[in-house]
């Protein structure tokens, strides 16, 4: 009985100990969750987090006007065909480049290379910015002078339409592609090198043995690192194309989350910014169930819960 | 494999191989190189050989000189980072590894609903303007707390965490118990010191995300003076002309200079400390994503 007693107040204990992160969790995630309500109100740019409860409804008013409206379909397109791209460079490089750094045999030049990809993995968006504008300054910028040492007209490519999505993506890639390749490097640690000599022995060449031994082998990390990503990629990417785009570009730069940032917080229409950061939520939430289902066909535990 | 005795194909592979990835290296390296260089360009040789250069003829220091020490622009606003950084990440490996503890806990009631609710943290990111909402009727605009509390805990950490917890053995913990200690002298003396390479990591975790945000601070903060290194920094990249941010002197050193100075100052410290704690950030990344 003794025992059971101080066991209760050991659990008193514990919730005391997690009461500072219970209270954050309460008041930081879970009022701004519920006053995502404001989408369905009429909130004056002075009022505060009450405007859940007094401002007046005015129902699906916000969400008819960004789906009727010009820029619906642009930013929508955008928004996936950046996501899009993401998936293609920002997943599968990473693998591609941990194979070539698997296949080498010197330590040191090992550790030099993975050390040398991760680096840019640490500097913040806005130096990313900086670098891409340094780097493709008409003035003397590093690419257009290459560009014109071979006899090329080089361009302003952060500000034209048609050139900033590789622009970004390509930052992206270079900002995130070493550290990316952490989890695969780790998995291919992992491989029994006895498959190697017998596939030898069986006369498997280099490349087959890739195929046959290597891809399968990592082909777990593979899939939930492409789930993990499914389900978050709408919410990634407008921190750098903030930092990069202007309005010269917003035809193909302009994604649901840069929408939001200026209608919202720069125009102050802070109810329509709201229904339309919804309206991603929504989309969101369908790719992780997506993502989650698509988890426990393949048979392993789902990803969340 | 033929690792002893390497047939020619397998030569010509790995040499190609090793040429290609010493390129990769180079394209990882070269954008760091130029901005660097670009920094120490005086105007003179700004006008003979234009903004970019592999290595200056001079070494000019007067994009760093007027950066530090005329006005104070670029001081007060690293003394704002140095806060953020190391008060909000003390306070957010405290608030993060507290919880965790707890709910490491397999028996804890109630710690089902507690999890579920971190979950659908996770799947529901915040928004933000219901956030700026909050922020608003709290007092928080304009004020360093915002760049802090809004984020006191990173949900993923506190799964990463708990699996750290949770490989340490319970007899530890009934042994203290026995000796009198309580939940938390036991959580301080115990489970804290063990864990430490889980807090360092977390920790890093925390300090470079507060070092190189400016997207929080664009958002609630308004006061020149209380605004962090990135935020002066985007300031700088955008503008065209200095004198909008800093006072000029009489001969200023060309833009493009003042710019790659403005990096290189806001990044040195974490590429400074990146050597050592790269280590922390592999093993933290790792059992990160292994479950949690």
């Amino acid at each position: 009985m003794k025992s059971l007693r101080k066991k209760k107040s050991d659990y008193a204990a514990l919730y005391w100990l997690m009461a500072p992160g219970l209270v954050y969790f309460f008041i930081f995630r879970y009022i701004p969750m519920l006053g995502t309500l404001v989408a369905f109100k009429d909130v004056a740019p002075f009022e505060g987090i009450e405007a859940i409860f007094t401002a007046p409804w005015v129902g699906l008013k916000h969400f008819r006007k960004f789906i009727s409206s010009v820029f619906f379909w642009n930013i929508m397109g955008n928004t996936f065909i950046l996501a899009g791209l993401r998936m293609i460079f920002e997943f599968g490089l990473p693998i591609v480049l941990a194979l070539m750094i698997n296949e080498v045999r010197l330590l040191k030049f090992k550790k030099a290379v993975q050390t040398i990809s991760y680096l840019p993995y640490f500097v913040s968006n806005v130096v990313l910015a900086g670098m891409v504008f340094n780097l493709l300054s008409l003035h003397g910028g590093l690419i257009p002078e290459i560009i014109r040492f071979f006899g090329g007209q080089p361009e302003y490519y952060v500000g034209m339409s048609d050139t900033f999505r590789p622009v970004l993506v390509t930052a992206i890639v270079w900002k995130n592609l070493g550290w990316g390749t952490i989890i695969y490097l780790a998995a291919l640690t992992g491989i029994d090198p006895q498959l190697y000599e017998a596939a030898e022995i069986d006369g498997a060449g280099r490349w087959q043995q890739t195929i046959r031994i290597t891809l399968p082998s990592i082909s777990y990390a593979i899939a939930i690192m492409f789930l993990l990503r499914i389900s978050v990629v709408l919410n990634q990417g407008y921190e750098e194309t903030l930092l990069l785009y202007s309005p010269a570009v917003y035809k193909t730069a302009d994604i649901i989350d840069t929408y939001v940032f200026r209608t919202g917080l720069e125009q102050m229409n802070f109810s329509f910014a709201t229904a339309v950061g919804f309206f991603k939520s929504l989309l969101a939430l369908a790719l992780v169930g997506l993502s989650n289902w698509t988890t426990k066909k393949l048979g392993q535990d789902s990803l969340y819960a | 494999m033929s690792a002893i005795f390497p047939t020619r194909g397998e030569k010509i592979f790995r040499g190609f191989n090793g040429s290609l990835l010493i390129l990769i290296s180079l394209l990882f390296l070269v954008p760091f190189l130029t901005v660097f260089m670009t920094s120490f360009l005086s105007e003179q040789e700004y006008i003979q050989r234009g903004p970019f250069v592999l290595f200056p003829e001079k070494f000019d220091f007067g994009a760093y000189k007027m950066l530090l020490f005329q006005g104070d622009a670029v001081l007060t606003a690293y003394k704002n980072t140095i806060f953020r950084t190391v008060v909000g990440t003390i306070l957010q490996v405290g608030a993060t590894s507290l919880l965790a503890y707890g709910l490491s806990k397999s028996d804890l009631p109630g710690r089902k609903i507690v999890i579920s609710a971190l979950i659908i943290c996770i799947v529901f990111p915040v928004q933000i303007i219901p956030l700026f909402l909050l922020n608003k009727s709290l007092g928080l605009i304009d004020s360093i707390w915002s760049l802090i509390w809004p984020r006191l805990i990173n949900t993923q950490y506190v799964f990463i965490m708990m699996a750290f917890f949770r490989q340490i053995p319970a007899s530890l913990e009934e042994s203290a118990k026995l000796d009198g200690c309580s939940v938390f002298q036991t959580f301080v003396r115990i489970i804290l010191p063990l864990s430490l390479p889980s807090l360092v990591t977390i920790g890093l975790f925390y300090a470079v995300w507060q070092w190189n945000d400016w997207f929080d601070a664009a958002m609630f903060l308004i006061s020149q003076g209380k605004l962090p290194v990135q935020n002066l920094m985007r300031t700088i990249l955008l503008s065209s002309t200095m004198s909008e941010v800093i006072t000029t002197g009489q001969t200023p050193p060309p833009g493009e200079a003042i710019k790659g100075a403005v990096i290189v100052i806001s990044t040195l410290p974490i590429l400074a400390a990146y050597p050592f704690i790269q280590k922390y950030f592999v093993k933290g990344m790792m059992i990160g994503s292994v479950k949690g």
